[in-house]
C-alpha cells in the first residue's frame, strides 16, 4: 500500500503555516491556518479542501519539506471532495489509458530525453541543443506508457497516480538510460518529489530540462548571440515540486541575453495559468480564471514583456493565444534557447 | 454496351468527358460504405445545363437509367447505379455565379463543392458563411441538398435545405424548371411565397437533377471558436441542450460519444461553436451560456468545461474508420426529438457491442432544439467479409431501431427507404408514387431509390 510520508509533528511545531498563509487564492491568517491544517491532518472537512485551486504552490511554501499539497489532495479524495466535476475526472483518468499497442523498448547507453505525453512536440527537440540525445516516448501512439500521471493531483486522485506510476517507472527504467532528462516539469516533479513522498522507488536518475539546457548552452557559449528581448516567464504549477531548479530560469535568461522583466507575479508569487481552475466546481470558477489570467497578463504587459516564455505545454495551450492577443509573443523555453544559438524554431 | 449511346454522349460532352472503360467505371461503381459495387455503363461529365439536358433526353429516348453524382460521399449507396445506365458526374458544373452580399445569398451551380464555396467566401466575402457540412470538402452543394444535409449553422438556421432561395432543376423528361423568385424573373433572393413545388429535396436525385441553387448565406464573425463540455450521465444531454438553445448564443451544437479513444468512452462531449466580432461579444455569449444557464451543473459536479476558446475543428467521424483497420465505415443518420438522445446512445452501444464494433455516436442540434440529427457509425475492415457483414447487419438493425423509436432515417439506403415507406401513411405514399410517375414516366432517374411498390 503506497502511503504519503507525512510528519504531522512538523506541522504542529510550525510557527508560520506558510503553506496556507502564503496561498494566493485564499486569504488565511496564521491562526486560521493552524486550525485548518490540523483539521486536514485529522481527516476532517476544511474549507481549504473546497477552495484549493490545486496550484501546487504550498509544496514550495512549506519550510519543512512536509508535502502539504499532497496531503490536501489525498484528503480531498478520502473525504470525496474533488475540486473538479466528476465527468472531467472520469475523462482525465480515461485519457491516460494506453490503447495503441505496447511501447518498443530500446536500451540506451548514456542519457535520454523523456517526452512523456508530449510526443507530438518532438519537433521542438531538434538542433544542436538536443543533438545525439536519444528520445524515449517519441511515438504519440505509445506516449501514455510514459505518462507520469501527476496531472491527477488536480483531480484529487492520488490513488490513480499511485496505482499506475510503478508501471510507468518500470517502462522508463527498461530503457536503461544513465540519466533521464524530463522535457516537462511535471515528469521531473513526479520522479524527484512525488514518488519519494509516497515511498515509490525510482531506479533512474532524473535531470531537469532547464539544467540540461543551461549546461548545453554553456558548451555552445561561443555560438550564443544575445537576444535582447524583455521576457516574462510563466511558471508552471509542477515547478513548485522542484524549486531548487527554478533558478535555472534566470541563469538561462542571463546566458542568452534576455531580460526578465520585473513584475509582481514572478518566482514564488507566480500565478497559475488557470487551465484546471476554470473547470472547477466552485461557483464562478470560469470568471475567476479569466480575471486571474487578465491580472497575470497585464502584469507582464505593464512590465514591458515582449515574450512570454513557457515550459509547460498545458500553460502554453491555455495562455499562449491570450498573451499573443495582448501583443506578447508566446514561446517555449527550448525554442528561445535555439533562437539564441541562431537556429530557426519549429 | 451500346456504341450509339457512347457516340451520342461523346457528341454532347466531348470525348474527354465520357467513358465506358472498365478502369474508369470501376471508380464509379463503389462508394465508401458497405454497398456492393454497382457498375454504370457510361460515365458522363457535363459542363452545362444544356449538355445535361441533352443527356437526359437521350436517356429517355433509349430508356436507360440516369444517376446523378455529387461528391460521391453519401456512404449509403444512394448515388450508385443500382440498374446501370449513365452516371452523371456533376463536378464540372461548378461555377459560383453570383454572391449577393447585401441580400446574403450565393447562386451556384450544383456541382460546386462545399470546399470551393467555403474558400471563395473566405477570400472574397469574409463576412459571409454558408452552413458547412461535416462531409469532406469535396461534397457538393447540390448533392447535400438532395439528401437534406445539415451543417455547422444547423442550430441557428436548420437543415441546409431550409436555406434555399431558389432552385433550377432538370426534370427527368428534360424540361428545365426554376422555383422561387427566379421563376418570375425577379432574381434569386427568395423561395417564398410562391406555391411550393420543391419535389426535389430529399429525393436523392430520383425526381430530377438540381442544377443551380441560390443558397442563403449568414454573417461570418471575425472570431469563431470552439468550446467543449463533458457529462457522464446521458440523461443530462437534452437538458443541457435545452439550456444552451434557450439563449441562442452558439452557431453549432454537437454531442459525441465513442469507445475509442478511452477518453471519450461512456462520456458525452458537447461541442459548441461560438463566434463574435470582438472578445467582448464572445464573453457576453459565454456568460449567458455558462454563468446564466449551466452553472448549476458545474456546481453540482455533473458537467464540466473541458476547454474554451479553441480553434474550430470539424467533427471527424471518419477517424473512427481506423478502429477496425481496413478503413471502412458507414453510418445510419436519423432525425429525432432531442429528448431521445439517452435512449439512442444506449441502443447504439448495445448494437455495436453485439457486432464487436467500437461504438461511435454523434448528434447535432437542428434549430432551437427542434430536433437532433443523430448518427451511429460502424467501422469495418473492407478486406474482411465477416467484418463487412457485421457492419451491414448493424446498419440494418439501426434502421429498424430508428423507426421503432419513432424517428426518421436521414439519407436512407435502399433498405432504409423501404422500411420508411412501409411505415408511411398510405395517402402520402400514394402521392409520392403519383409524383414520381408524373415527373419520371420512363423511370430513368436514379431507379431503385425511393421506389414505391
Amino acid at each position: 500500500m503506497t502511503e504519503l510520508i507525512f510528519d504531522e509533528n512538523k506541522c504542529f511545531a510550525c510557527s508560520t503555516y506558510d503553506c496556507l498563509t502564503k496561498c494566493q487564492y485564499m486569504d488565511i491568517d496564521a491562526d486560521t491556518a493552524k486550525v485548518e491544517i490540523e483539521k486536514i491532518i485529522n481527516q476532517e472537512d476544511s474549507f481549504v479542501l473546497h477552495d484549493c485551486v490545486t496550484c501546487y504552490a504550498c509544496e514550495e511554501y512549506c519550510q519543512n519539506g512536509n508535502h502539504p499539497f499532497y496531503l490536501i489532495v489525498r484528503q480531498q479524495e478520502e473525504l470525496d471532495l474533488p475540486p473538479l466535476p466528476e465527468p472531467l475526472i472520469k475523462r482525465g483518468v480515461q485519457m491516460g489509458i494506453p490503447f495503441r499497442g505496447e511501447p518498443e523498448i530500446q536500451e540506451i547507453k548514456g542519457p535520454a530525453l523523456n517526452l512523456g505525453v508530449f510526443s507530438p512536440l518532438g519537433n521542438m527537440t531538434k538542433g544542436k541543443l538536443f543533438e545525439g540525445l536519444p528520445i524515449i516516448s517519441h511515438d504519440p501512439r505509445k506516449m501514455f506508457h510514459y505518462f507520469c500521471q501527476l496531472m491527477y493531483l488536480h483531480y484529487a486522485r492520488t490513488s490513480v497516480i499511485n496505482q499506475k506510476l510503478p508501471a510507468i517507472i518500470e517502462t522508463i527504467a527498461a530503457h536503461k538510460a544513465d540519466e533521464v532528462i524530463h522535457f516537462h516539469d511535471e515528469c521531473y516533479g513526479t520522479y524527484v518529489s512525488y514518488a519519494p513522498a509516497f515511498g515509490i522507488d525510482v531506479p533512474f536518475k532524473s535531470v531537469h530540462l532547464f539544467e540540461y539546457l543551461y549546461n548545453k548552452l554553456l558548451e555552445l557559449k561561443d555560438e550564443i548571440k544575445p537576444l535582447n528581448y524583455k521576457v516574462a516567464y510563466q511558471r508552471p504549477c509542477s515547478s513548485r515540486l522542484s524549486p531548487d531548479k527554478h533558478p535555472f530560469v534566470e541563469k538561462i535568461f542571463d546566458l542568452i541575453g534576455v531580460e526578465s522583466v520585473e513584475r509582481e507575479y514572478v518566482g514564488e508569487n507566480a500565478l497559475c495559468c488557470g487551465a484546471t481552475i476554470a473547470g472547477q466546481k466552485k461557483k464562478g470558477s470560469r470568471r475567476f480564471t479569466l480575471d486571474l489570467q487578465e491580472k497575470n497578463m497585464n502584469d507582464m504587459k505593464d512590465a514591458g514583456a515582449e515574450l512570454c516564455v513557457f515550459n509547460c505545454p498545458a500553460c502554453m495551450q491555455t495562455l499562449g493565444k491570450p498573451v499573443a492577443k495582448k501583443g506578447i509573443m508566446p514561446i517555449f523555453m527550448s525554442d528561445l534557447c535555439r533562437l539564441a544559438i541562431g537556429e530557426k524554431t519549429t | 454496351m451500346n456504341s450509339t449511346i457512347y457516340k451520342s454522349l461523346v457528341e454532347i460532352v466531348g470525348e474527354d468527358y465520357v467513358s465506358d472503360r472498365p478502369e474508369e467505371l470501376f471508380t464509379y461503381s463503389k462508394d465508401l460504405g458497405t454497398s456492393e459495387p454497382k457498375w454504370p455503363d457510361y460515365v458522363a461529365v457535363p459542363k452545362s445545363v444544356e449538355e445535361l439536358q441533352k443527356i437526359i433526353l437521350l436517356a429517355n429516348k433509349a430508356t436507360i437509367p440516369i444517376v446523378p453524382l455529387g461528391g460521391g460521399l453519401s456512404l449509403a449507396g444512394i448515388a450508385l447505379p443500382l440498374h446501370g445506365g449513365i452516371l452523371i458526374d456533376m463536378k464540372r458544373m461548378d461555377e459560383i455565379i453570383e454572391v449577393n452580399g447585401k441580400a446574403r445569398y450565393a447562386l451556384v451551380e450544383a456541382g460546386v463543392s462545399q470546399g470551393k464555396l467555403f474558400a471563395y467566401l473566405r477570400n472574397h466575402h469574409p463576412t459571409l458563411a454558408h452552413s458547412m457540412p461535416d462531409a469532406p470538402p469535396a461534397a457538393t452543394i447540390g448533392g447535400n441538398l438532395a439528401i437534406h444535409g445539415q451543417g455547422d449553422l444547423a442550430h441557428p438556421h436548420g437543415f441546409n435545405s431550409d436555406m434555399i432561395n431558389g432552385l433550377e432543376v432538370i426534370l427527368p423528361t428534360g424540361e428545365i424548371c426554376r422555383f422561387g423568385s427566379c421563376s418570375i424573373g425577379s432574381g434569386w433572393f427568395t423561395q417564398h411565397p410562391l406555391p411550393d413545388m420543391a419535389f426535389f429535396l430529399g429525393w436523392g436525385g430520383a425526381t430530377g437533377i438540381i442544377t443551380k441553387v441560390s443558397l442563403r448565406l449568414f454573417p461570418c464573425k471575425k472570431i469563431r471558436e470552439l468550446d467543449m463540455l463533458v457529462v457522464t450521465d446521458e440523461e443530462l444531454v437534452p437538458d443541457i441542450f435545452h439550456e444552451i438553445t434557450h439563449v441562442g448564443m452558439t452557431e453549432d451544437l454537437v454531442v459525441f460519444s465513442q469507445a475509442i479513444p478511452p477518453m471519450t468512452d461512456r462520456l458525452h462531449h458537447i461541442v459548441a461553436n461560438i463566434s463574435g466580432d470582438s472578445e467582448e461579444e464572445l464573453e457576453f455569449k459565454r456568460r449567458l451560456i455558462y454563468e446564466d444557464r449551466l452553472s448549476k451543473y458545474f456546481e453540482q459536479g455533473t458537467a464540466g468545461i473541458v476547454a474554451t476558446s479553441q480553434d474550430l475543428e470539424k467533427p471527424a467521424v471518419t477517424k473512427t474508420a481506423d478502429w477496425k483497420k481496413g478503413g471502412g465505415f458507414e453510418y445510419v443518420g436519423s432525425v429525432f426529438p432531442v429528448a431521445a438522445y439517452p435512449e439512442l446512445y444506449r441502443k447504439g452501444v448495445e448494437i455495436s457491442t453485439r457486432h464487436e464494433i467500437p461504438y461511435t455516436v454523434t448528434g447535432r442540434v437542428i434549430g432551437a432544439g427542434h430536433a437532433i440529427m443523430f448518427s451511429w457509425s460502424y467501422a469495418f475492415n473492407r478486406a474482411d467479409p465477416e467484418s463487412v457483414r457485421h457492419a451491414n447487419e448493424a446498419l440494418h438493425e439501426t434502421d429498424d431501431l430508428v423507426l421503432e423509436f419513432g424517428g426518421t432515417i436521414w439519407k436512407p439506403a435502399v433498405y432504409g427507404q423501404q422500411i420508411v415507406m412501409k411505415h408511411m401513411d398510405a395517402n402520402t405514399l400514394l402521392l409520392m408514387k403519383k409524383l414520381k410517375n408524373m415527373l419520371d414516366p420512363n423511370n430513368i432517374m436514379n431507379p431503385g431509390n425511393w421506389e414505391v411498390a
